[in-house]
């Protein structure tokens, strides 16, 4: 099993990784590279942002053990890390504000971002509201009208929301766009990309970024517990949450490292986004060879999945280089066991995650009947779930009148194409 | 010597800047457009640029990705580029493929080179592709004898612009301006400043591509350019069209006008 990381060469993890982009992006590619290498050894940086995870983030998250949810786990231990208690209710915050910061540094005054459903884009304004700059979102316009809600607190934060109205009209649309809108302007814009897949420096920067959920975890596993987990479950979208927690724990052999990516209504339906078990093969998108889920001239096939956040066609090149080389597993989700997972946390521990973060519950759920009594599990719990309220009430049919759903919001899973993407990007 | 080679070889001889011009393969079907594109080249177009539509064109602007997402709803495959460069070949054109990588790459890199060197194009355009990225295309472009035709910006470092053309073969594309396809009221300083850079650095044709729409701005491009692409502005006449039939006059007539441009002294 190879448990180093390669990160030889141009942003390459074994095969996976690269830059294909067009030339107009690669100057822009390489002044960020410049500047997040030396930011990334420069004290004053480091600082500046540790300053503010500590005051304004909310960093460290803590570590929550959760005995009764545990009760449906095999009798395992599990331990949540709780990145949903961070300011704007995600992990997304962390390399926000590390972008933030670097687009200052290189002298730029406006950032962009896609967002699949909103908490990315959120985190991206706050950052952008807290340091000054202009700030542009692009979301897709399906999802604009499914998170109507999320879309006014960009606008509260002084953001411009943008909806995309080509392809699926979802993430992979709205990353299209901003790539666009970065060509165009690259000369006084960063795009601040919201997860560890694109170009390099792109997905090596996001994981430095969110590296530091897994650095505090594992001290706090030691400290706390006096070991280290058996396994860690976090959910996989486009990845960053996952390995911002794996990081810290790809040597530490004894660990398993559990990607849970959305199953959909199955992967034999058709209708999923696990690149991992599905018809997904190595190729290229937005800026990375990776795995992808494309048909077989190469066009890219639109996913789906109850969570936004998880509903992307491909996949950060670092899990695809885990992925093959073993060190980490990856396990489709289904729709159904997911908001399973959702209701458990809520009624046994009194805490609502995001919906993206229930897939590394019922992740959670599988690994810890297979380690039992003895065994205990990390759960990342990459967001909190008050974005999903209105879908979750939805999908449990807890709405006393149909009239109080907001416009667009997703129904019952009997409603079919509307159940997707009712939640935040969370991955 | 290819086929795109030759043409701007002859251009030159004849004082003036090749007319280039690109429609997306199978839009409106793939009949009528390998027919479009064959129009295109009988009115004037001395290269004809084959697109291949793809489901995520990053570079590319509304009208471009409009007519592609039709083409692909409407079934067009891979394999449909190759009738395309054959029908243009035959019809005693030059063709190039212009496509994002991936589709080469999932077609196999190798076999997509031989199937187009095969259908009798020259080569290809790689919008995503950056010749560092590049090493399977180069390999494959040596071993059937194709043009790589990679593309410089006026973001391109003197570095960059050196390494790039290093690479390239058949011609430069130079993106006039940072920014996508599509039609624009002026093709501003920046081209003529890139192609200048450019020149510096490699004795390869360069051609002009990127918000290019009129016949006088085809004019005012061709007299410092080797080639002036057109694409938006010809997608267009067949996007806006009531018919297919008058979309194909009102591509006859403009590709005309342009080929004027182009040989305006």
């Amino acid at each position: 099993m190879t448990t180093a990381v390669h990160s030889a060469g141009l942003g390459r993890f074994g095969e996976f990784g690269g830059r294909y982009v067009p030339e107009a992006l690669v100057a822009a590619l390489e002044e960020l590279d410049e500047f997040r290498t030396k930011a990334m050894v420069d004290p004053a940086f480091i600082g500046e942002l540790t300053q503010l995870h500590r005051t304004y983030t909310g960093r460290p998250s803590i570590l929550t053990a959760v005995p009764r949810f545990a009760e449906h786990c095999g009798g395992a231990q599990v331990v949540l890390k709780r990145e949903d208690l961070n300011h704007t209710g995600s992990h997304k915050i962390n390399n926000v504000l590390g972008q933030a910061l670097l687009t200052r540094r290189m002298g730029k005054t406006r950032v962009i971002a896609e967002t699949g459903a909103g908490q990315h884009g959120v985190a991206t304004a706050t950052a952008a509201a807290l340091l000054g700059l202009e700030c542009v979102v692009y979301m897709g316009k399906v999802d604009t009208e499914r998170q109507a809600l999320n879309v006014a607190r960009m606008r509260l934060l002084g953001a411009t929301v943008v909806p995309v109205e080509h392809g699926s009209q979802t993430l992979k649309d709205a990353v299209n766009e901003a790539f666009r809108d970065w060509v165009a302007n690259v000369d006084h814009t960063h795009y601040v990309l919201g997860t560890v897949t694109g170009p390099y420096p792109f997905p090596e920067m996001v994981r430095d970024f969110h590296r530091i959920i897994g650095v505090e975890a594992r001290a706090q596993m030691l400290d706390e517990y006096g070991r280290l987990p058996d396994a860690i479950c976090a959910c996989v979208g486009g990845g960053s949450n996952a390995m911002g927690i794996f990081h810290r724990f790809i040597d530490d052999a004894g660990v398993r490292l559990v990607g849970l990516e959305g199953g959909g209504e199955g992967v034999h339906s058709g209708r999923h986004a696990s690149r991992f078990s599905g018809q997904a093969e190595p190729g290229v998108l937005h800026g990375a060879y990776t795995y992808v889920l494309q048909d077989e001239d190469g066009q890219t096939v639109e996913s789906h999945s109850v969570s936004a956040g998880l509903d992307y066609p491909s996949v950060g090149p670092e899990h695809a280089f885990l992925r093959d080389s073993g060190r980490a597993e990856y396990y489709p989700v289904t729709d159904d066991e997911a908001m399973e997972a959702f209701r458990l946390l809520c009624r046994t521990e009194g805490i609502i995650p995001a919906i993206e973060s229930a897939h590394a519950l019922a992740g959670a759920m599988k690994i810890g009947r297979e380690l039992g009594p003895s065994g205990m599990v990390l759960v990342n719990l990459s967001g909190r779930g008050d974005k999903d309220v209105h879908t979750a009430a939805s999908w449990f049919g807890l709405l006393d009148d149909e009239a109080t759903t907001p416009p667009g919001d997703a129904p019952r899973p009997a409603d079919d194409e509307a159940a997707t993407g009712g939640g935040e990007s969370q991955t | 010597m290819t086929g795109v080679s030759e043409v701007l070889a002859r251009t030159k001889k004849e004082g003036r800047a090749a007319l280039i011009g690109y429609l997306p393969t199978g839009f409106p079907t793939v009949e009528q457009s390998i027919e479009a594109m064959v129009a295109m080249a009988q009115s004037g177009a001395d290269i004809v640029e084959v697109g291949l539509p793809y489901t995520d064109p990053l570079m590319d602007g509304p009208v471009i990705q409009t007519a592609a997402t039709k083409a692909l709803e409407n079934g067009v495959r891979v394999a449909d580029v190759f009738d395309a460069a054959a029908a243009i070949t035959q019809a005693g054109s030059a063709a190039v493929v212009m496509t994002y990588w991936n589709p080469v790459l999932r077609f196999g890199v190798d076999t997509f080179a031989a199937k187009l060197r095969e259908s009798g194009a020259s080569g290809l355009i790689t919008p995503d592709l950056v010749p560092d990225e590049a090493g399977e295309w180069i390999t494959a472009s040596d071993d059937h004898d194709l043009d790589r035709i990679f593309l410089v910006a006026p973001s391109s470092t003197p570095q960059r612009l050196a390494s790039t053309t290093a690479a390239t073969r058949g011609f430069v594309y130079a993106a006039s301006l940072m920014g996508v396809t599509g039609a624009r009221d002026s093709v501003g300083d920046q081209a003529q400043v890139l192609v200048e850079r450019t020149r510096e650095v490699t004795d390869l044709p360069v051609c002009v591509g990127l918000g290019v729409s009129t016949p006088e701005q085809a004019h005012q491009v061709a007299r410092f350019a080797d080639g002036v692409i057109v694409g938006s502005a010809l997608v267009r006449c067949l996007l806006e069209a009531d018919s297919f039939a008058a979309g194909l006059d009102e591509l006859r007539s403009l590709t005309g006008r342009l080929a004027d441009g182009v040989r305006r002294t």
